[in-house]
């Protein structure tokens, strides 16, 4: 049971960490942030595993996980 | 107790860093300023400091800055060309507002230039140097006590207003040997250091850089940085008088030529001329106090340079145009004896020259 | 359930001025951890270069000083010197470093100037729009290689790091990348060594990290990654260039 947070107003819709994540529990979503990016969001928190992949690979430091 | 001692004027320099608490020099060799980073490099260990010998003048005015970012009294010393080299770091270390003690012992230029005496960066001195807006506290010791008072002294200034001092000197004061009075330093005034930067402990963390991020940041700094200047302009101009007061002729000279300029002087009125000698000892703030006493009271003024006249402007500034200005000058190296400057003055003002 | 990962206490809360997809901001973590992992934030002082890395002094929470373009070794030793007891790190670009100020990458190395240097190669001149590094790849085209970097005008790309593992006064060198989860934790280990280094008091430590610039290489982060991965890993000598004998111990 692991659990996958974007602060979305550190993000900037890269799309690294939905091309990283191995079980696809990523996407960029349709809202926006304060900065005009299209931010990445939580859409199969079931399947996430808390490998923090996502973390590792984000540029902002935009990723929490939680397990 | 007397501690009266012959040195050299180099040296006298590097004893007076030591006594006033200079902790750090970074340098890089060039004649003629290059008995000042041997002195130290012999003496600045024994009183618990370090001398480095940077790869270059860039590496050493910015190891200066580093250095002074900690608080800790730090130095450097060069000559023409390694000053040029020096600026942009100069012009960081005034935005930073770094308290950072400079030497130049001015050599000829353009280019590499020769040894000889001269004062040909005045401009480079007292206008910028460096790319910006700023102003360095440019002191011109013209004998040896001089340049061991001015060198203590430029430690406590450049704290007092975290802004670069400059000593500027040139090769005739920097290899002559003259008695100096090694004085016990005066306990240097609490100052505020609360910018320093020397790791965050149990502390907010601080930043010491010169980005300016907006147009609105930028001109606010350059305002503050005015308001300090302007703060130095009013309260640290500094000049020597000498048979000024009956004068109706006056001679304007600094460092070398001051020296010389002095003895013209005396020449002088020993012949019945009124000269005196106002001796800039600031040369930035420039000591424009000097001369409102003396608008409307003399006939005219010489001064006495060691470049194509550069100082001659801010006399000029100074005394509003009111009187005929003219420069005496020597380049290159050379040295103008007492007796040419006075026919000089006397052929510009057309003064007899009958002995009295 | 716990936090098992975000972001460092190395790190402010200010978010990154970078780029989208920009791997500085990735460097720049690494950095942030290992200043947290060897508790020594209050005991750091942090050199900035001038660069797209420029305004690192707000992210990470020690004590930082800004520096001229390519002065951030000279002024990092002033600091070491004034304060030997204290950790001083610069972070630095590739044209910071190995172009505008690499007579202070040699000679800081030389003399074994206990400190730390992050060399961030993105073979670019990112700040500035895009041109020519010393680091720019033969053939690479940039705005001011605008036909692609030509051997004959403007020479081989430099490997710093290489030359510096030459060096004597330097106790370890590493060439690393952050291009995939594997590597980025590969130049972690890389960087929590360097200043591991400089805690022993053992001498000068570099640490050349590539990085991606998908803004001025016109790619795609995510094949940004691949084309460094691609291009400029055959080309940099990567992994630990030098690991002197009192470093082996650490
Ligand atoms: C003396 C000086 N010359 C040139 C510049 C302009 N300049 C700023 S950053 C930069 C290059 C930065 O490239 P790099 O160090 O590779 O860092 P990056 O931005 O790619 O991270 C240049 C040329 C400057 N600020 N100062
Ligand atoms: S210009 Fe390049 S190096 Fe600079 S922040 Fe953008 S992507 Fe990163």
């Amino acid at each position: 049971m692991a659990r996958v947070k974007v602060l979305s107003e550190y993000c900037k819709s890269c799309r690294l960490c939905v091309e990283i994540c191995p079980k696809g529990v990523l996407q960029i979503g349709d809202k926006t942030n304060a900065k005009g990016y299209y931010t990445a969001i939580v859409v199969d928190e079931e399947k996430c595993n808390g490998c923090t992949l996502c973390g590792i690979v984000c540029p902002d430091v935009a990723i929490e996980v939680y397990k | 107790m007397s501690n009266r001692v012959l040195m050299k004027g180099n040296e006298i320099i590097g004893e007076a860093a030591i006594r006033a608490g200079c902790k750090l020099f970074f340098g890089y060799p060039i004649t003629p300023s290059t008995e000042i980073i041997e002195y130290l490099a012999k003496n600045l260990p024994k009183a618990g400091g370090t001398v480095l010998q940077a790869e270059d003048e860039i590496g050493a005015i910015n190891m200066c800055y580093g250095a002074a970012c900690t608080g800790t009294r730090v130095m450097t010393a060069s000559s023409s060309p390694g000053i040029s080299l020096k600026q942009e770091g100069i012009s960081y270390c005034a935005a930073a507002e770094l308290p950072v003690v400079l030497v130049n012992v001015n050599r000829t230029g353009p280019g590499l230039g020769g040894l000889g005496p001269t004062q040909s960066d005045y401009f480079q001195s007292t206008k910028g140097g460096g790319h910006g807006d700023y102003r360095l506290i440019v002191l011109a010791p013209s004998k040896a006590q001089e340049l061991y008072d001015f060198t203590l002294e430029a430690f406590d200034l450049a704290e007092k207003y975290r802004n670069p001092v400059l000593i500027l000197t040139d090769g005739f004061l920097g290899q002559m040997m003259e008695p100096v009075e090694l004085k016990e330093k005066p306990t240097s005034p609490e100052v505020d250091k609360s910018w320093v930067v020397d790791g965050a402990r149990g502390r907010e963390k601080r930043i010491i850089a010169s980005y300016s991020l907006t147009n609105e940041i930028g001109e606010a700094n350059n305002l503050r940085w005015e308001a300090k200047f302007n703060g130095i302009k009013e309260k640290e101009q500094r000049w020597e008088e000498f048979y000024a007061d009956d004068a109706e002729y006056l001679l304007v000279s600094y460092g070398t030529t001051g020296r010389i300029s002095k003895s013209v002087v005396l020449n002088a009125r020993k012949k019945g001329i009124k000269l005196g000698l106002i001796r800039p000892i600031t040369l930035w703030p420039f000591p424009e106090k000097a001369f409102i006493p003396y608008k409307n009271k003399i006939k005219g003024i010489v001064t006495v340079e060691l470049n194509t006249g550069q100082m001659i402007e801010d006399v000029k500034l100074a005394m509003d145009c009111c009187v005929p200005i003219y420069l005496y000058r020597r380049q290159g190296g050379m040295l103008p004896t007492e007796t040419e400057i006075l026919e000089f003055l006397e052929k510009q003002f057309k003064l007899s020259t009958e002995e009295v | 359930m716990q936090k098992v990962f975000g972001r460092p206490k190395g790190l402010t809360e200010v978010a990154f001025s970078f780029c989208p997809g920009c791997t500085h901001g990735i460097i720049m973590r690494l950095v942030g951890e290992v200043l947290e992992e060897l508790e020594i934030i209050e005991d750091t002082i942090g050199v900035s270069p001038v660069g797209c890395a420029g305004f690192c002094q707000d992210f990470f929470s020690c004590d930082f000083v800004g520096a001229a373009h390519g002065r951030a070794q000279a002024v990092g030793t002033g600091i070491k010197r004034a304060l030997p007891d204290r950790i001083v790190f610069t972070y630095q670009g590739d044209g910071d470093i190995a172009a505008i100020g690499t007579q202070h990458a040699i000679h800081t190395a030389a003399r074994g100037e206990k400190i730390t240097s992050i060399m961030v190669n993105n073979a670019i001149y990112g700040m500035t729009g895009g041109q020519m590094a010393p680091t720019t790849l033969e053939g690479m085209k940039t705005s001011t290689s605008p036909y692609g970097r030509d051997l004959v005008i403007n020479g081989y790309p430099l490997d710093l790091p290489k030359t510096i593992a030459t060096l004597d006064g330097v106790k370890y060198v590493a060439s690393v990348s952050v291009d995939s989860p594997k590597n980025i934790l590969q130049a972690k280990k890389a960087i929590k060594k360097a200043f591991q280094v400089q805690q022993a008091g053992l001498g000068f430590a570099l640490v050349s990290v590539l990085s991606t610039c998908p803004t001025n290489w016109g790619l795609s982060p995510v094949d940004s990654l691949k084309w460094l991965r691609e291009n400029m890993m055959p080309v940099y000598e990567m992994g630990e260039l030098k690991v002197a004998e009192e470093v082996k111990n650490l």
